[in-house]
């Protein structure tokens, strides 16, 4: 599978570039010397089991925990991710998972936080004109920006936290299971929008359980298991090679299954396609 | 997808949606109205309902308490405890409290008491001075929480302790200073009062505002295809808002008039409103009030925040004890004790304000200790010993805080928490 590095060498140097990051915490190794590129205009997908590691990686680049060791290194300089600031401040934007928006606020708020322009005046009508461009160009369905976050489906939710992370215009956009609360609609949307993002020249990391969204959009999967690098795969892998370094095994709950019931079709944890 | 695009010509941007019923004009706003409080969103509607029993039932009792110098005294009353108020509304944004604040405001006065008049200072640089420990003492509490993880309740707990022996000691054996009547500082917080022509054009002052500002947001919002709102909402709100001023005023310059020290408290709460609803960093105190690990990952510097938070309160603290000292032309030991605690926070919380933090505004602290204040003269004025004063104060506090809880649980149920 690490031959697939070699078909990047054509492009110029990565966005961003993940050497021998461990985290532990405590004495837990939750991610052990990963190793990790992204190039412009590339969709990575980190793909994983429960407790794989990929959610701590995304905070990690998000500035929210520190790394234990390694370096980080993004538009060709090595960075220190101190805080969520530093992060944003580079053109590193994440949707998180729990979305990690303030309910108490309204939508035009909680998209301009931490970002407001003009900080002793704020320009409310500028900002919702903004917050309403934003939404719209994700075909969002939000009644009103000016309800408390409280008052909005999960869905909602969703696009307003992929809408307040393309507010800065970044370099590199990290979704953690992005579709996940999206009903089909929005989730094409959003697969629309990853695509106009990385055409844009834009790096993306996309992590989901999906593995139909996976292959829709990414250019290249990564999987991690158990904290660990466990293999890189094209979008044409097939479904028993991925269920394969998922689980860490070619016999496995996933397989077992598959075969007990006999079925032709090899799809697991999925529809068929 | 395309049928639901918002149509520029057609529709503003925010009204495309077509789930969402569009309240125009001036029935809607009153529909809208009462919609908010049906879902728990009470805004002043408590306080309102509350001031007015409490009018009818004291004045019933006593006529005296509606009387215009009655009220005139209120006021100078509401200034120092609601200053207080102010910084407290600032800590309970971010979800945090401050228990010291009696203290503080005691400790204050006091400094000012020893180092203008035992020490001779300037009067100026005493106050600066007791700002200046305020801050200091806000700056502490910041790090033991930021730093140490040490809960705002303990540290400040163990800080009306602390700061209170500090004000005992600085009294020293005499226990209190009294501060020259001819001062200006004592003149300003017993007997200067506005003239009557300017009491009246300052409240004419908010109905104007409110309509320019009014009038330019909706040349804006209508030149950005953003609905407007009613125009005729906003000339109501105006009208109602100018005659119910003017009418006060009318009425206690038939008394003595308005107290330059409640001008002061009116300014600063003002302020404190403008800085919470349209700068940078009352947008991040709300933030981080309502949930704090999204306010840290969208890059706001949360240490700071809590840190302005704890210095603000302390600073209003101290300058709330400045000001009841010139009320009272005396730095004594009982200055602070008591009930000021008490009612500093109470009235934050009668007024809106919400313990649970992301929730609250500036007016909370002035219609919260009008509240408060109005109560504890309706009880001097019934000659009431302090027993039943205490009882009955507490009683309200309860009530306010039940409100509280009642109406953010239904907030919670209409999804508007």
């Amino acid at each position: 599978m690490t031959d697939i590095a070699g078909a990047d060498a054509r492009r110029t140097e990565p966005v961003l570039s993940l050497r021998n990051v461990s985290k532990n915490f405590g004495a837990v190794s939750a991610l052990t010397d990963i190793e990790l590129d992204v190039h412009a205009g590339e969709v990575v997908a980190l793909v994983g089991d429960n407790g794989a590691g990929k959610s701590t990686l995304v905070k990690i680049l998000a500035g929210v925990h520190q790394p234990s060791s390694g370096t980080i290194r993004f538009m060709g300089q090595e960075v220190q991710l101190t805080d969520p600031g530093a992060a944003l401040d580079l053109g590193i934007a994440t949707v998180f998972q729990d979305l990690a928006l303030c309910e108490n606020l309204d939508v035009v708020a909680n998209i301009f936080l931490g970002r407001e322009a003009v900080p002793w005046r704020l320009d409310e009508v500028a900002m919702e004109v903004r917050a309403w461009t934003l939404l719209n160009e994700l075909s969002a369905r939000i009644p009103s920006v000016r309800e408390p976050v409280a008052s909005l489906s999960g869905g909602q939710r969703q696009t307003v936290a992929i809408a307040r992370s393309l507010l800065l215009e970044p370099k590199l956009i990290m979704l953690d299971e992005p579709t996940a609360a999206l009903g089909v609609a929005q989730t094409a949307e959003v697969l629309n929008l990853i695509e106009r993002v990385r055409d844009r020249g834009l790096g993306v990391i996309m992590i989901s359980h999906n593995m139909e969204d996976v292959r829709a959009v990414a250019d290249r999967i990564v999987v991690l298991r158990l904290g660990r690098n466990n293999g890189v795969f094209l979008p044409d892998a097939s479904n028993h090679e991925l269920v394969a370094a998922i689980t860490g095994a070619t016999e496995n709950a996933v397989s077992r299954r598959a075969s007990r019931r006999e079925a032709p079709r090899m799809t697991a944890q999925e529809e068929p396609r | 997808m395309s049928q639901n695009a918002p149509d520029p010509g057609a529709r503003a941007l925010d009204r495309s949606d077509v789930r969402l019923r569009h309240d125009e004009g001036l029935g809607g706003a009153i529909r809208a109205f009462l919609d908010r409080i049906r879902s728990g969103d009470l805004g002043m509607l408590p306080v309102a309902v509350g001031l007015v029993i409490i009018s009818l039932v004291f004045s019933a009792l006593n006529p005296v308490f509606l009387a215009p110098n009655n009220l005139v005294n209120l006021l100078f009353d509401c200034a120092t405890v609601g200053v207080i108020s102010l910084g407290i509304v600032c800590v309970l944004m971010v979800g945090e409290i401050d228990l010291s604040v009696g203290s503080m405001s005691g400790f204050a006065s006091a400094m000012v008491g020893m180092l203008w008049v035992n020490n001779g200072w300037p009067v100026a640089v005493a106050i600066l001075a007791a700002l200046a420990v305020g801050a200091l003492v806000g700056t502490l509490y910041a790090f033991l929480f930021n730093r140490l993880g040490m809960p705002s309740f303990v540290a400040t707990l163990a800080g009306l302790l602390a700061i209170l022996g500090l004000q005992l000691y600085i009294l020293g054996t005499s226990g209190s200073i009294n501060l020259p009547y001819q001062s200006p500082l004592v003149k300003f917080g017993q007997v200067l009062l506005m003239p009557a022509w300017l009491s009246h054009a300052l409240a004419l002052l908010p109905g104007i505002v409110l309509v320019v500002i009014g009038l330019g947001n909706m040349n804006r919002r209508r030149a950005a295809n953003l609905s407007p709102g009613s125009m005729g909402g906003l000339i109501v709100r105006a009208v109602v808002l100018t005659l119910a001023l003017e009418a006060v005023v009318y009425y206690l310059n038939l008394g003595r008039g308005v107290p330059w020290m409640f001008g002061l408290f009116v300014a600063l709460v003002l302020v404190m409103n403008y800085a919470f609803t349209r700068t940078k960093w009352g947008r991040s105190m709300i933030a981080v009030g309502g949930n704090r690990e999204a306010a840290r990952r969208a890059g706001i510097n949360v240490r700071f925040i809590y840190t302005s938070a704890f210095v603000l309160c302390s600073m209003f603290a101290a300058l709330g004890g400045i000001l009841s000292a010139a009320r009272l032309a005396s730095a004594s030991q009982q200055a602070g004790t008591g009930d000021v605690n008490l009612n500093a926070i109470a009235a934050a919380v009668i007024g809106g304000t919400s313990l649970f933090g992301g929730r609250g505004s500036a007016y909370s602290a002035l219609l919260g200790i009008i509240v408060i204040q109005a109560i504890a003269s309706g009880l001097t004025l019934l000659n009431l010993s302090s027993s039943l004063r205490y009882m009955i104060t507490g009683g309200v506090l309860a009530i306010a805080v039940i409100v509280d809880s009642l109406a953010r649980r239904s907030r919670v149920s209409h999804g508007r928490a």
